[in-house]
């Protein structure tokens, strides 16, 4: 019979830190700290010692200074007496602007493009598979200049629309296509609710948001009935009046009245201008990640397995509704990481707009500002936490949504 | 240090060199190469022509200093600069002096440390149209598109001026010359601003230069000049005399054609001084006694720099007015060489 | 069953007939017309259109190359021969082909050098992307660093003789201490390599590089389609050990460890390359010690090796997180500590399902290499868009130009896309 002892209690010694796994990470980890903190006070000491030689210091105080420059594409009030902290808002706004739009036309151009490539049409399954390729395979930047090029070369000047005989004309007498961007005609108000044309819009944004409302009930009560009868009730029309109707009442109320751009002096005046550089930032984003997108579709759906279409055609679905219920819900799935992916590349690479004169943040902060003020490192820094910030941002809302559509199982 | 450099060399695979630690004036001797930073590529200004040879007016002063400092005028390395890492190559130590139409300005003076060695060109910032468009003034461009190229104090001038004469305008900003230049001639822009030197430039590159004209409006001071660290005051010296060196030169009449005979002593005694063959300014300096003539030998006086590069003979054209000498109604003044 | 042959019955056939061929709109082009361009009303829509869109590319493209002129020798010259011609001016690319390729600078005797060092690349690549050549070719592939730097660069031999011997020496300190403790091999065979660049260094006759059987050239002078190779090449193999490294961290169950390496690949895949690319350019030389510079061409080398380390770190932790759980457990009951189990089990199989996200990689780093041009760097697109636009002769002439760039990246990456999709293959059947 023999009691149980506890072992004798090891005395720790120095050569555990290295010989016991026990204690081997923190001998590893003090390592990576030591070697970490000296990095950063090498690199730290050599900044400070570089900076006081060249008689400079970090400051964000010219944030606060007059800019002394005008912004051509602009989403808030600026003007040359604005800061320079204002500059960079104008130009987060821009950026945030051209990738959103080029975030869904890449889509759209994507999801076009990889369905048509497994379309059974040799042609047009060949054609996109020559654009995948062709895009994918040559730098974002010559894109950008070519778009850029081509938009600048081949649409009419301002001035061909002008003289008895113009060279160029206005589209319906509504539209201008120039190669200083598009003019299209603008809503104005005549009699509006309030006075300023903001809250106008709000309004009408308001009623919409209630069509919306009424919209889903309309479908809840749709779905219901099916459910009940097995029967889905018509909603087509009941739904074209319910989005329809209130506005069209709204705006007559307020005296809607287009306002059409017109060839004054230089340029056309009134209407709303998207600038050039604007959309041939935007095109050249949206075709060059479409290209992206468009094989990242292919393979969703290439990836949910025959039997699945097969099944739902034994139960007599139409190809459409194949595609439309069966296919592309499971697909994806699959198509959703690579896309937030995709959509951060769009965000990353709208900082080239330096390259076609769109003032985005790059343009404005890492740009005129930088060249203006001389402060090289405050204005990098401050560019690199807003890509990071928005990046982040990005991720975290396209993953909270890919986790609502992620396969759960239980 | 010879040790860094090595180790370095093989660590990070021969690329690193050693520099600027006591005076540049040292350094760019113990290198026996002058690092210069110029523009990435403005014709007349800074350019490499077709077989990648540096040539230009701003590439001369880099040259004379060169020359001046080390004997060999080829004993440069230029470096092309943006308008946006100028500054941090001069801050760094990456270039000894920056030659790249740079406008001297209070706050890159005082606030960004810089030392603004004298002017080699007075420009101002000008207009460009198209005849076509019929416009003879500036205060006539009421919402215009205007093209710039960013990179001196041209977007702040624009704005200053439009505002100041209350009429609107929509800036384009663009970074490089031979965009800006697209965008104008497809007349994605009614106007094109930059400096005048760099307009008269860029239209000598055009298809038709007669097609487009200057507006009479100068609308700021841009005084171009070489720039050094502040606080390097015997190398900002050697900057500073080596360019009125090449002034004086043209004052007195001194030319690449007639130094050789000058040099060997004149009755000007101001001559003989700026050759070195009387006094020892050079050993003032720090630099050979006949620093002035290398100087002056490697591209001409600044007269003949000018005419060389940017003057009426060639496709440039550019007229000397305010940079003609102060004897000629122009604002070109040495100090004297005593 | 014989009563029908004796019974002849009006309507039961008493003969084969004959053969016909097939009609014709199940036969031949006209069938395969029919159904894959035109099987149905949207399809025929489709087909069509895209019939236009292809004729209206072709008739605007076709002329204008067929008419091109290669050797005039500015545009307004051939704009003279042109005569309002549709034509193309590909003399600018004749006239200026070796600006395009190797910059304005690198001296024009010396062409051979990079042309040389890029034959070579593709031997030296071979053993690496096709598994079936002889292994003993890989030695030449561990020289050809070396052997690159000193074609390109020129100078003194002995630099990269001895940089190489340093790196031969730390390896034979780590075959002998290693044996006994990872840790000890590996900080060992540093201190070994430190030893000798010192030494070696010291051995260097000063001035060595100028009498050299090659001549040196600066840094700052390549340029052109050669630079976004040498960027593009020198990146990728320098990010792939740093990426293993990052990856390993990451996965790491030492926190600090794993803390560092999140930090570093999440803000790295956070921030645009061309901010990264301002770094180098106007803040990187604040952060060296003040006497010393360090070339351009180097702080863009540490930065887009940084930035690519960040994403094969991340395709490599795919790699890792597909191995099956049984194959680190398997390591572990061997009694393999984690050194050996990750050099002998765990990276030979994570690293080959990982080879073709790291081309992908590889590919997308190569195109972002035009992004130097923004920071005055003058590669193929800045040399497009700076010095040859910007000079008197070529002042219009963009669409040969870009064309042409277009065409040199798309021949490049599209080849090696081919080969990802060829090894993608190769590797699935491996292990089915």
């Amino acid at each position: 019979m023999s009691t149980l002892t506890d072992p004798p209690q090891e005395q720790f010694r120095l050569s555990m830190l290295v010989n016991d796994t026990r204690y081997r990470s923190l001998t590893f980890q003090a390592i990576a700290a030591l070697v970490l903190a000296l990095a950063i006070w090498y690199l730290g000491n050599n900044l400070i010692q570089n900076l006081r030689a060249a008689g400079l210091n970090i400051s964000y105080n010219f944030l606060g200074d007059r800019s002394g420059y005008d912004i051509a594409q602009r989403l808030v009030e600026y003007d040359s007496q604005s800061s320079h902290a204002r500059a960079a808002v104008v130009g987060i706004l821009n950026t945030l602007l051209v990738a959103f739009l080029a975030c869904i036309t890449a889509t759209i151009f994507g999801v076009i493009a990889g369905v048509l490539r497994l379309s059974n049409n040799w042609l047009v399954s060949k054609l996109m598979a020559v654009y995948v390729e062709i895009f994918r395979n040559i730098p974002v930047l010559i894109w950008i200049i070519i778009i850029f090029t081509i938009m600048t070369a081949v649409m009419p000047g301002p001035r061909e629309f002008r003289g008895a005989d113009p060279s160029a004309s206005m589209v319906f007498d509504l539209f201008a296509f120039t190669n200083r961007g598009v003019y299209t005609p603008m809503p104005l108000f005549a009699n509006g609710l309030f006075a300023s044309a903001a809250l106008n819009w709000l309004l009408v944004l308001a009623v919409l948001v209630g069509s919306f409302f009424v919209m889903r009930k309309v479908n809840a009560n749709a779905t219901q009935k099916q459910e009940e009868t097995g029967i889905r009730p018509n909603t087509l029309y009941i739904g074209l009046a319910v989005w329809i109707i209130p506005v069209v009442v709204l705006m007559l109320i307020m005296g809607l009245t287009w306002e059409v751009p017109e060839l004054k002096g230089f340029n056309f005046k009134g209407g709303i201008k998207i600038g050039g550089p604007l959309i041939a930032l935007w095109f050249a984003l949206s075709i060059y990640t479409g290209a992206f997108i468009a094989e990242n579709v292919r393979a969703g759906i290439q990836a949910i397995s025959k039997g699945q279409t097969e099944a739902a055609a034994a139960l007599g679905m139409r190809p459409g509704r194949i595609m439309n219920l069966v296919v592309l819900p499971q697909a994806l799935r699959v198509i959703i990481p690579p896309l937030i992916s995709n959509f951060l590349n769009i965000t990353k690479n709208s900082s080239l707009a330096i390259a076609v004169g769109y003032a985005d943040i790059t343009a404005t902060l890492g740009g005129v500002t930088l060249n203006q003020t001389g402060r090289a490192i405050e204005c990098v820094l401050l560019l690199m936490l807003f890509y990071l910030t928005a990046s982040l941002l990005i991720s975290m809302v396209m993953n909270v949504y890919n986790s609502s559509v992620k396969l759960k199982e239980r | 240090m010879k040790n860094t450099v090595i180790l370095g060399a093989l660590t990070i695979a021969g690329l690193s060199a050693g520099a600027a630690a006591a005076g540049t004036l040292d350094d760019v001797k113990a290198r026996g190469k002058l690092n210069c930073g110029v523009t990435t590529g403005l014709v007349g200004f800074a350019a490499p022509n077709a077989s990648g040879e540096w040539e230009g007016f701003d590439v001369a002063v880099c040259r004379a200093v060169a020359a001046a400092v080390l004997g060999d005028s080829n004993a440069v390395e230029f470096v092309p600069t943006t308008g946006k890492t100028r500054f941090t190559a001069l801050a760094s130590g990456e270039i000894d002096m920056l030659a790249r139409n740079t406008t001297w300005t209070f706050s890159r003076d005082v606030d960004l440390k810089f030392e603004f060695t004298g002017v080699n060109y007075y420009d101002g910032q000008g207009f460009m149209v198209p005849k076509e468009l019929g416009v003879s003034s500036a205060k006539e461009l009421d919402g215009a598109t205007v093209c710039i190229q960013t990179g001196t104090t041209t977007e702040l001038n624009l704005a200053d001026f439009f505002r100041s004469n209350n009429i609107s305008y929509e800036p384009v900003p663009i970074e490089t010359n031979a965009e800006a230049q697209q965008q104008y001639l497809a007349g994605a822009c009614d106007v094109y601003t930059t400096d005048a030197s760099g307009l008269a430039a860029t239209r000598a590159t055009f298809e038709s230069p007669d097609a487009h004209t200057l507006l009479p409006e100068i609308i700021s001071k841009e005084p171009l000049g070489p720039l050094v660290r502040h606080g390097d005051h015997a190398w900002g010296d050697v900057v500073r005399w080596t360019l009125n060196a090449l002034i004086s030169a043209e004052e007195l009449g001194v030319t690449s054609a007639n130094i050789g005979e000058m040099a060997a002593g004149t009755t000007n005694p101001e001559i003989n001084r700026l050759l070195g063959s009387e006094g020892t300014l050079g050993e003032m300096l720090g630099l050979s006694a006949d620093w002035g003539k290398n100087a002056i030998a490697a591209g001409g006086n600044y007269g003949e720099v000018f005419a060389d590069n940017i003057g009426e003979a060639t496709p440039i054209g550019l007229a000397r007015g305010l940079n003609a000498q102060w004897t000629k109604g122009g604002l070109l003044y040495s100090p004297p060489f005593r | 069953m014989s009563d029908k042959q004796n019974n002849p019955i009006a309507f039961v056939a008493d003969g084969v007939i004959p053969e016909s061929p097939p009609p014709a709109r199940d036969t031949g082009a006209y069938k395969w017309v029919r159904e894959n361009l035109f099987s149905s009303v949207p399809n025929s829509i489709l087909t069509l259109f895209a019939l236009a869109l292809l004729y209206s590319l072709l008739s605007n493209t076709v002329p204008w190359m067929w008419n091109g002129i290669w050797t005039t020798s500015s545009l307004a010259e051939c704009r003279e021969i042109l005569q309002g011609k549709s034509g193309a001016c590909f003399s600018v690319l004749s006239e200026r082909w070796n600006q395009l390729l190797y910059g304005f600078k690198y001296p024009g005797d010396q062409y051979w050098r990079p042309n040389l060092a890029l034959v070579l690349l593709l031997v030296a690549l071979a053993p690496v992307l096709f598994f079936d050549l002889p292994r003993k070719l890989l030695a030449f592939t561990v020289v050809y660093p070396f052997l690159a730097f000193w074609l390109i660069w020129g100078g003194t031999i002995m630099v990269p003789i001895v940089a190489l011997v340093g790196f031969a020496v730390a390896a034979v300190v780590f075959q002998k201490l290693g044996k006994g403790s990872f840790a000890a091999g590996f900080f060992g065979a540093i201190v070994a390599a430190l030893v000798i660049w010192k030494v070696g260094g010291m051995l260097i006759p000063e001035g060595a590089s100028e009498s050299a059987m090659l001549s040196p050239v600066p840094s700052r002078d390549l340029g052109g389609f050669m630079l976004n190779m040498m960027l593009g090449v020198t990146c990728v193999s320098l990010s792939v050990p740093l990426g293993i490294a990052l990856a390993l961290g990451r996965q790491s169950s030492m926190p600090l460890i794993k803390w560092i390496c999140v930090v570093f690949i999440e803000f790295v895949r956070g921030v645009p390359l061309i901010t990264l690319l301002f770094v180098a350019s106007v803040m990187l030389s604040y952060f060296f010690p003040p006497d010393a510079t360090v070339d351009l061409f180097l702080r863009v080398v540490i930065m887009i090796t940084l930035f690519s380390a960040a994403y094969i770190a991340e395709v490599i932790r795919g790699g890792l997180a597909a191995l099956p759980k049984g194959q680190y457990e398997a390591a572990d009951s061997l009694g393999l500590d984690y050194p050996q189990a990750m050099r002998l089990i765990i990276l030979p199989q994570a690293l080959k399902i990982s080879i073709p996200g790291i081309v992908n990689v590889a590919v997308g780093l190569f195109k972002d290499t035009t992004l130097v041009s923004v920071i005055s760097m003058f590669d193929m697109v800045g040399m497009i868009r700076g010095p040859i636009l910007a000079s008197t002769e070529w002042n219009g002439v963009y669409w040969e130009l870009l064309g042409f760039a277009a065409a040199l990246f798309f021949v490049v990456c599209y080849g090696i896309s081919q080969y990802s999709q060829w090894l993608e293959r190769r590797l699935a059947t491996g292990h089915r």
